[in-house]
């Protein structure tokens, strides 16, 4: 009823190449951009902008990173915290060291660092496959979280091991406000999620995807196994480390070593299971589910008007985690997104189903 | 076979072993530390392995069984001892062990028929998301339904040091009388498994799930009943991991975190080896400990969160299918 | 017999190839030639070697002895890139397609090795990166028109049904373009009707891009028909070679297939 692509028809593979073929679906985005460039600003709280949508924003980014790897080209990784690290401390270092550098030169540079470090612990990729990898990626989490506190030149000599960043100021514009702080990350998000569609659907998203899905026969069409895992530990982890910067420049502001253990690892891992494997939009679906879920279990104990402590909750939070996980695996292995698409194709037969 | 295939199959594994004991041996004759504490470190080192053993050996009987690499290991560590720790606060000793074996046997249950059946022939990477989703799940039970505080557990090990050798050297070399008996439980364990494994039926059953899932199922071994099995054995495992662990350092979240040391020590003995399990945990808690207390102080310490992962990641460059694991060749 | 070919020089010769796995022998010196142009035909029992003969001709199994001369150059195993850039295409006996990825992705990922652009043109998706995704695009849909599979081509690989699984495969194969192009028991699990459309598709290819074709097939109904010369595999060692006719009346090939103590 509202969803109808008949009479759409192409006439060019250009047109139906497009990133939204159906009319609808552009009107519909477009809508949704002004919506969050023009009106969110405006009329959000502070609390909304800054405590649920910059966080939503920024682990977007990373779970697009860590989809390209995990979703696109089959290669679990349990260093995501820790290539978000690098980033955080490659911008901190740069911002701090050359105080006259652009700070969005600043944020590249800094995707840039974790993309060098993500190849090097990609290389291993090439001879283990699987849950050996995951047990390599596991090593890079805990070697970089090491590094990071005891090694002192990464934070400036801090006595405290903590750091903090410096004024956010981007052509003379100071990002102070939280809706300013929001603007400049809704901008990096969306700029970057079209690079990451636009990659996975091209020939480098292929050759990640048939890795993925048979490795001999991608072998033997040419594919190269090297530059196709290569390229995917480092397209993910420029993400990964872009978000690292902003998370620690944008959102927390200071920051310690913890803030991307190997628990920040795991949260961005079942925002992609949870999410939606190989899915640029069940990114954001998954992230936004794991931003919010535990701001609901927050108010659940007023809702249910039983008493529960802070840390009762956080325990509760890991069960419902840990059993979704399972349930998604299990029951819908293409997370959210799928749910999305089966939505959509209801709603294009509504109300004649047959 | 040539020499240089020789050399590319087993020689640097040879050539990393051989690195790995001149390691350790090196700071008796560069680093100028004295033989008794050397001796000491040493002894410590193949201790804490052999606990990692334990733990490591939950893990390689559920991937040979049901092809999982099971992430939730740790947690299940963290689970048994804490549910016991906690029942013996209401019941004695072996009444509360026989609970908590129970809740292991039904934990293992509840995974077979929630897990591993809906995924079945699912690609091994899934099932492994899906122990970490498990992991969180068992992670949070625990904690919700046991609390999560420090709990002290006290099964009756003795915990004053012993001295040895003290006519050798001067002042001898302390040796912990829980890492004694530790050693000595894992050992019975290993040999408890292994007449498991070979004399019984059900062992017999195991070993043909092992080899080719549809093979035994095709000759009516009930797939789902051996899982069963296997889970509980390794949870009962867990809890005797977990035993000795939690009387020796107290029951706590942080059980987990050392219980994932388990993880680089299959990779280096193999997945599918009990007794790479044994020597992966005794090559890394010695390596680790060396590493820890003679290279530490030059790197800023703490070294010992990642020298096993490092570890392991090095040998899985040389020798994938790790020390005593089989190799396999990918047919088209 | 296909008619109106003329089969051409030596395109591909393999000589004293001897292949084991740990102490299994799968090949025991095997050699024999491929002329441009022709079709080939491998044939032999179940576990005679014959996959494996494919997999060290493009380079997926390193054989322990023996050399592949291919376009003149020789050597002694083949690189699966090298194969893949070079013009050798190849299906598979089981599917080895990339199940989670649409038809047209498939066939697009066949024609990976011809595309030239870089990541960042690509993340931009613009100018050449743009031009190549539509120029390639064209080039795929006329091999979804010939081989009729134009309803299926937005549709996951993994969701089709076997007879089309074995159709996308070839058009995988056949997007690249190659000179030589591997057959692995095309028509395995297929009913008449299919085999013949298999059939057809096989020829034209020969016939239209002049593609030369090595096939393995069970079917000797097929192989007869369609084949210039046939090679005969058995225990990994070659038993026959020759025109259909000459193999037919080969007594070791005979006894192989009806089974004489060896």
């Amino acid at each position: 009823m509202f969803y109808r692509e008949t009479g759409q028809y192409k006439t060019t593979y250009e047109a139906d190449q497009q990133l939204f073929p159906i009319l609808q679906d552009r009107l519909f985005v477009i809508a949704v951009l002004a919506f969050a460039f023009a009106v969110v600003p405006l009329v959000a709280s502070e609390y909304l902008l800054r405590a649920i949508l910059v966080p939503f924003l920024i682990l977007s980014l990373a779970a697009i990173g860590l989809n390209i790897l995990v979703g696109y080209c089959g290669q679990v990784s349990l260093g995501t915290g820790g290539f978000m690290a690098v980033g955080a401390y490659a911008a901190y270092n740069l911002a701090v060291r050359i105080p006259d550098l652009n700070l969005l030169v600043v944020f590249v540079l800094a995707g840039l660092a974790a993309t060098l470090v993500g190849i090097l612990f990609g290389l291993p990729s090439l001879r283990i496959k699987g849950f050996y990898l995951a047990v390599a990626t596991l090593a890079a989490q805990f070697f970089l979280d090491w590094a990071f506190a005891r090694i002192k030149w990464f934070t400036h000599d801090s006595s405290s091991g903590s750091v903090s960043a410096p004024p956010l100021a981007i052509f003379g514009w100071l990002v102070d406000s939280p809706a300013e702080k929001y603007l400049l990350v809704l901008g990096f998000v969306c700029v970057f999620a079209l690079a990451a569609r636009n990659l996975v659907r091209g020939a480098i998203g292929r050759s990640w995807m048939a890795m993925r899905d048979m490795d001999v026969a991608a072998e033997v069409i040419g594919i190269r196994p090297l530059y196709a895992k290569v390229t995917a530990f480092a397209v993910s982890s420029f993400f990964v480390g872009l978000a690292g910067a902003l998370w620690a420049f944008v959102y927390l502001g200071a920051w310690e070593p913890l803030a991307f253990d190997v628990n920040r690892s795991f949260q961005l891992l079942f925002m992609v299971i949870i999410g939606g494997l190989g899915s640029i939009l069940g990114s954001f679906l998954g992230a936004a589910f794991i931003v919010i879920l535990p701001l609901a279990l927050n108010q659940l104990p007023g809702w249910l008007g039983i008493p529960m402590s802070t840390a009762l909750i956080s325990h509760i939070e890991f069960m419902v985690f840990g059993s979704l996980i399972v349930f998604f695996l299990v029951v819908e292995p293409h997370g959210l997104a799928r749910l999305w698409a089966v939505g959509k194709e209801k709603l294009r037969l509504w109300p004649f189903p047959h | 076979m040539s020499a240089g295939k020789f050399f590319q199959q087993r020689g640097m594994t040879w050539v990393l072993l051989g690195l790995l004991a001149l390691g350790a041996v090196a700071p008796l004759v560069v680093g100028g530390a004295r033989l008794p504490q050397w001796l000491e470190v040493v002894l410590g080192g193949l201790m804490s392995g052999v606990l990692y053993s334990l733990v490591a050996i939950g893990l390689v009987l559920i991937f040979k069984a049901s092809g999982v690499f099971n992430f939730a290991q740790g947690a299940m560590v963290l689970f048994a001892a804490l549910s016991l720790v906690r029942l013996m606060a209401w019941m004695p000793l072996p009444v509360a062990l026989a609970v908590t074996v129970a809740m292991m046997v039904a934990l293992a249950w509840l995974i077979e028929r929630l897990v591993l059946r809906p995924l079945v022939n699912q690609e091994p990477i899934v099932l492994f998301m899906a122990t970490l989703g498990v992991t969180y799940f068992l992670d949070g039970f625990g904690q919700t339904l046991w609390g999560s505080d420090i709990y002290t557990l006290d099964v009756g090990m003795p915990k004053e040091p012993k001295i040895l050798l003290e006519n050798v050297f001067e002042g001898g070399i302390l040796v912990g009388m829980e890492d004694v008996i530790a050693a000595l439980i894992a050992a019975i364990l290993v040999g408890a498994l292994a007449l498991f494994f070979q004399k019984t039926g059900t062992g017999r059953a195991l070993r043909a799930v092992a080899d080719d899932h549809q093979a035994a199922q095709s000759i009516g071994i009930p797939l789902g009943r051996i899982w069963v099995i296997v889970w509980s054995v390794a949870g009962i495992v867990a809890l005797v991991a977990g035993i000795i662990w939690g009387s020796k350092l107290g029951v706590q979240f942080s059980l987990q975190l050392i219980a994932l040391k388990a993880l680089p020590v299959v990779i280096l003995g193999g997945f599918t080896s009990i007794p790479g399990a044994i020597v992966g945990g005794l090559i890394i808690g010695l390596g680790e400990k060396i590493s820890e207390v003679y290279l530490g102080p030059m790197l800023g310490g703490g070294i010992e969160n990642w020298f096993a992962y490092v570890l392991a990641l090095v040998f899985l460059l040389v020798r994938p299918e790790g020390l005593f694991g089989e190799r396999h060749i990918d047919r088209v | 017999m296909s008619g109106a070919r003329e089969a051409g020089p030596v395109i591909l010769a393999v000589g004293g190839i001897s292949l084991a796995f740990g102490g299994v022998k799968a090949l025991s010196e095997v050699g024999f030639d491929v002329r441009e142009h022709e079709v080939r035909a491998i044939i032999g029992p179940n576990g005679a070697g014959k996959s494996s003969m494919l997999n060290v001709i493009n380079g997926v199994y390193r054989p322990q002895q023996g050399r592949i001369t291919y376009l003149g150059e020789t050597r002694e195993e083949m690189e699966p890139h090298f194969a893949a850039s070079h013009g050798i295409a190849r299906t598979f006996q089981s599917l080895a397609l990339f199940k989670g990825m649409s038809v047209l992705d498939n066939l697009l990922a066949g024609r990976n090795l011809l595309m030239r652009t870089n990541l960042l043109l690509q993340a931009l998706r613009i100018g050449p990166a743009l031009r190549e995704e539509v120029a390639h695009r064209r080039r795929v849909e006329e091999i979804i028109d010939f081989l009729e599979i134009q309803h299926v081509r937005k549709t996951p690989v993994g969701r089709l049904p076997y007879g089309l699984q074995k159709r996308v495969d070839l058009g995988r194969a056949l997007a690249a373009e190659p000179r030589v192009l591997l057959l692995d028991e095309p028509m395995a699990g297929m009913n008449v009707e299919e085999k013949q459309d298999m059939c057809r598709f096989i020829l034209d290819v020969n016939d239209e891009f002049g593609t030369t074709i090595v096939l393995i097939e069970h079917d000797m109904g097929v192989v007869m028909d369609i084949s210039d010369r046939v090679v005969v595999l058995d225990y990994g060692r070659k038993i026959g070679d020759g025109t259909p006719d000459e193999v037919r009346s080969n007594q070791a090939v005979i006894d192989a297939y009806l089974g004489v103590q060896h």
